[in-house]
């Protein structure tokens, strides 16, 4: 049988950087190929190429046994091979079925054929099994529904490979769990499918194949089935899987922060509070409500009833400014579009707000030599790479980016840290240095709040958990009682008994 | 990171002369070369272009949209639009006109009085802008476009729509024509501006939070920045600098003018945007950006020596504005 893509030792040099290096994989019809690496392995790079927006340096690129080239992603489009970026190429402003044909809509005599459009983004859904109005405009719409929207969009005409970019990077366990059946069928019906996921529990679910790029070079392409997670991520990181969650006896000090009966747009009735020395974890389904306790405690959601206490006293007008002058930092789970300027240098990132804090201020004049001290030092301790502070934030990886936010809240030196989702996207050993720094953190009597819907991550790393469902605490658990099946239990029952009579939307 | 990194990666510093030259030019832009090619073209066609008579000219004339351009750069930086400089400059004329000439002498006293009127002038039309984009995010193009109006009308209104003379010599003779150690005084107060806002931009934490607002406003929110106080000051220090520029071109054509200044908005956002600074904010060198109000002094200069009439005069500056946006454009996708 002849592949249905076969990329022969693909290669893309940028000025200065060899992104892709002499990389060779198969796809057959119907294969679900898993592509795994770290954050600058070359994934993207790769998929680029597939999908017409970056030329090869050199290699081939050979569909169903015929040599091809694209110059724009459209002749990729026409040659069968339909990407999914994690960004979405949606317009929110329109419906789901003006999406979906957007630049092919069905027309008579120059006006749009409303009732043959409404009749093909029907088909088109069914396709990928979802059950959305075609006139919702997208904005309306969760993020995973758009998701859906833009993979059937992805499927309309003749699709044979389809690339999918961390699609499950911002749903939560359930929609996750539905696009992973989705990918199942389609898969079935003979669709070539690229998967790319730092999740590894999804593998086994999906993929038939994986391969493992390091450093822009293919490491290895393995069969799923008996290859061990271990294994993946040693081929991964190029070195054995220390243990991610690094273990600490804590002794929980005083009450640092404190929700008490707090009432917001998502919230009802919600009570947290966060100790000194103990990394607390808030575990949920996307829109239970789990982020918004975050934002509230940083005052970026409104307060409509209850209070927020900050070492004890309740706290009046919060807001960030003032949050940090009282000692709680965020770091917010977007750092694309809440964490960073990334048109600007990483030192002005990481000092951003904090020059006073890093010493690197007075009256308001900076000190730009010991600024630069003070982030190449965060630098170093965090190990960002490359260490070059003076270089635009948006040119360093997800996980770099993340580690800049990261400094930037370390510098303030306070005592109540709140994570919101400091993992998303990012690879296993920048990973490991998130975690490393919670757990020092924890260690030095810091309050450390973590907001997560990465469920391992949670269990690994909370001395305590909070289950969000629907806007309340669903459970709370401590010691033996953390474990996946109480957490699961918890996602999508019934109140916990211990909520004292909220309305139960 | 591991070894292999570092063989995959091509180091940057062994790159040929060729291409670093080339990354420079990316870096700048192509404003300095255009200038020097300009300067070449105008003094092969005219001689007299290169004489120091007219050089200090051009210093002269280049003063009054450099401060204008500073202010401009300022809300730029953060991703707004100042288009009220036309209108604020007119009505800065206005008031410091009449204050002057209200007064029975012309006392020291009173042409510092003028002065503080004329900048509160400024101090007034950006508090207007600032608080209304920072408090009812109304968008700043609309905003400002709203205080054009009025601030022309309050202008004409306050003037009855003739010039307001009375302007005392002493006045216009120091801060219109007058000299100090061989400079022209409006010259040596536009570069104290410039440095003090070089200072403000690079050196303070003020600074950086502008070009951090400009950069991703919701980010700065999140990282304690207040974002509103940031705004309203940028529109403020934007419209003082104007005012600035107002008071100085009442003293250099003796009178107060209600229609001194409109063509200061496009000259102010061409000099910006020529010195490379993002119409998107959080991008900008202000050391690019006066070389941009030198180009555009260098042209106006150059062309009215070559006695081009100023209807082409005007040709020409839309061209090279469309041109300079289209360039930076090209660069920010090759860079």
């Amino acid at each position: 049988m002849t592949a249905l893509l076969r990329v022969e030792s693909l290669t893309k040099q940028f000025p200065g950087v060899l992104a892709l290096s002499d990389v060779t994989l198969e796809v057959d019809p119907g294969e679900v190929h898993v592509l795994l690496g770290e954050n600058g392995a070359g994934k993207s790079t790769l998929i680029k190429m597939l999908a017409g927006l970056y030329t090869p340096s050199s290699g081939r690129i050979v569909l169903s046994g015929q040599e091809v080239s694209f110059a724009t992603p459209r002749d990729a489009r026409e040659a069968g091979i339909s990407t999914v970026f994690q960004e979405l190429s949606l317009v929110p402003t329109l419906s789901v079925a003006e999406n979906l044909y957007l630049g092919r809509l069905p027309s008579v005599g120059g006006l749009v054929a409303r009732r043959r459009l409404r009749e093909l983004a029907r088909t088109a859904l069914d396709r990928v099994g979802a059950d959305i109005r075609l006139n919702a405009r997208v904005s309306t719409l969760p993020r995973s529904a758009q998701q859906l929207v833009e993979i059937a969009k992805g499927l309309i005409g003749d699709a044979r490979l389809l690339i999918l970019d961390e699609p499950t990077a911002s749903l939560g366990d359930r929609e996750s769990d539905r696009l992973l059946e989705l990918v199942q069928t389609l898969s079935g019906h003979g669709l070539g499918i690229i998967y790319i996921t730092h999740r590894m529990r999804e593998i086994p679910r999906v993929g038939h194949q994986v391969t493992v790029l390091r450093d822009g070079r293919r490491v290895e392409t393995l069969p799923v089935t008996g290859t061990g997670e271990d294994r993946l991520v040693e081929l991964m990181t190029g070195r054995a899987q220390e243990d991610l969650y690094p273990s600490l006896s804590r002794t929980p000090g005083a009450e640092l922060l404190a929700l008490r009966n707090v009432e917001g747009p998502e919230l009802h009735d919600v009570s947290i509070a966060v100790r000194a020395g103990e990394v607390v974890g808030i575990a949920g389904l996307l829109g239970s409500g789990k982020s918004s306790v975050g934002r509230t405690c940083f005052g970026l959601d409104p307060l409509q009833s209850g209070s927020v206490e900050i070492a004890g006293k309740p706290v009046k007008r919060l807001g960030p400014a003032s949050a940090i002058r009282r000692g709680v930092v965020y770091y917010p789970s977007d750092r694309r579009n809440q964490g960073l300027a990334l048109c600007r240098p990483l030192y002005a990132n990481i000092t951003l707000g904090s020059l006073r804090d890093a010493s690197a201020s007075t009256f308001g004049f900076v000190n730009r030599r010991r600024e630069r001290s003070v982030s190449m030092s965060f630098v170093e301790r965090l190990s960002i790479r490359p260490g070059d502070v003076g270089r635009r934030t948006e040119l360093f990886s997800g996980g770099n980016q993340q580690k800049a936010v990261l400094a930037r809240g370390l510098i303030h030196d306070t005592e109540v840290h709140v994570f919101d989702e400091p993992t998303v996207g990012i690879d296993v050993s920048a990973k490991a240095d998130v975690y490393r720094v919670m757990a020092e953190l924890a260690a030095a009597g810091k309050a450390v709040l973590l907001i997560s819907s990465d469920l391992p991550e949670v269990l690994g790393m909370s001395d305590r958990v909070y289950v969000m469902h629907e806007g309340q605490v669903a459970a709370h658990l401590t010691g033996d009682e953390i474990t996946e099946t109480a957490v699961l239990a918890k996602f999508f029952g019934e109140a916990a008994t211990t909520t004292p009579g909220g309305p139960s939307a | 990171m591991t070894t292999l990194t570092n063989e995959a990666v091509t180091p940057t510093q062994a790159a040929p002369l060729g291409r670093r030259l080339a990354g420079k030019a990316i870096e700048l832009g192509l404003l300095p070369f255009l200038l020097v090619a300009m300067v070449v073209v105008f003094a092969a066609m005219e001689p007299r272009f290169l004489s120091g008579e007219n050089l200090t000219n051009v210093g002269r004339q280049s003063v009054y949209l450099l401060l204008v351009t500073l202010g401009q750069m300022i809300v730029l930086l953060c991703a707004q639009l100042d288009l009220s400089v036309g209108s604020t400059i007119a009505l800065t004329s206005v008031v410091t006109a009449l204050v002057l000439s209200s007064a029975t002498e012309a006392t020291v006293a009173t042409m510092i009085l003028a002065v503080f009127a004329g900048l509160g002038v400024g101090l007034l039309v950006g508090l207007v802008n600032g608080l209304a984009v920072a408090f009812w995010r109304v968008p700043s193009f609309m905003v400002t476009l709203g205080t054009t109006s009025l601030a022309a009308g309050a202008a004409l209104l306050l003037s009855n729509g003739a010039p307001v003379t009375g302007v005392p010599l002493g006045f216009s003779d120091f801060l219109g024509t007058g000299s100090w150690l061989g400079l022209p005084v409006p010259l040596i107060i536009a570069l104290l501006a410039a440095l003090v806002i070089y200072g403000v931009l690079y050196w303070t934490s003020f600074g950086r939070n502008i070009f951090a607002v400009g950069g991703n406003e919701l980010a700065a929110t999140v990282a304690g920045i207040r974002v509103k106080a940031v705004l309203v000051a940028a529109f403020v220090l934007c419209s003082v600098l104007t005012s600035l520029a107002g008071v100085l071109l009442t003293a250099r054509v003796a009178s107060g003018e209600a229609t001194l200044g409109s063509s200061f908005v496009l000259l102010s956002i061409a000099a910006a945007v020529l010195g490379g600074t993002s119409l998107f904010g959080g991008e900008g060198r202000l050391g690019l950006v006066i070389l941009g109000v030198v180009f555009i002094g260098v042209l106006n200069n150059g062309m009215n020596l070559l006695q081009i009439s100023s209807y082409v005069q005007q040709l020409v500056l839309g061209a090279v504005l469309i041109s300079a946006v289209a360039l930076d454009r090209l660069r920010a996708r090759v860079g």
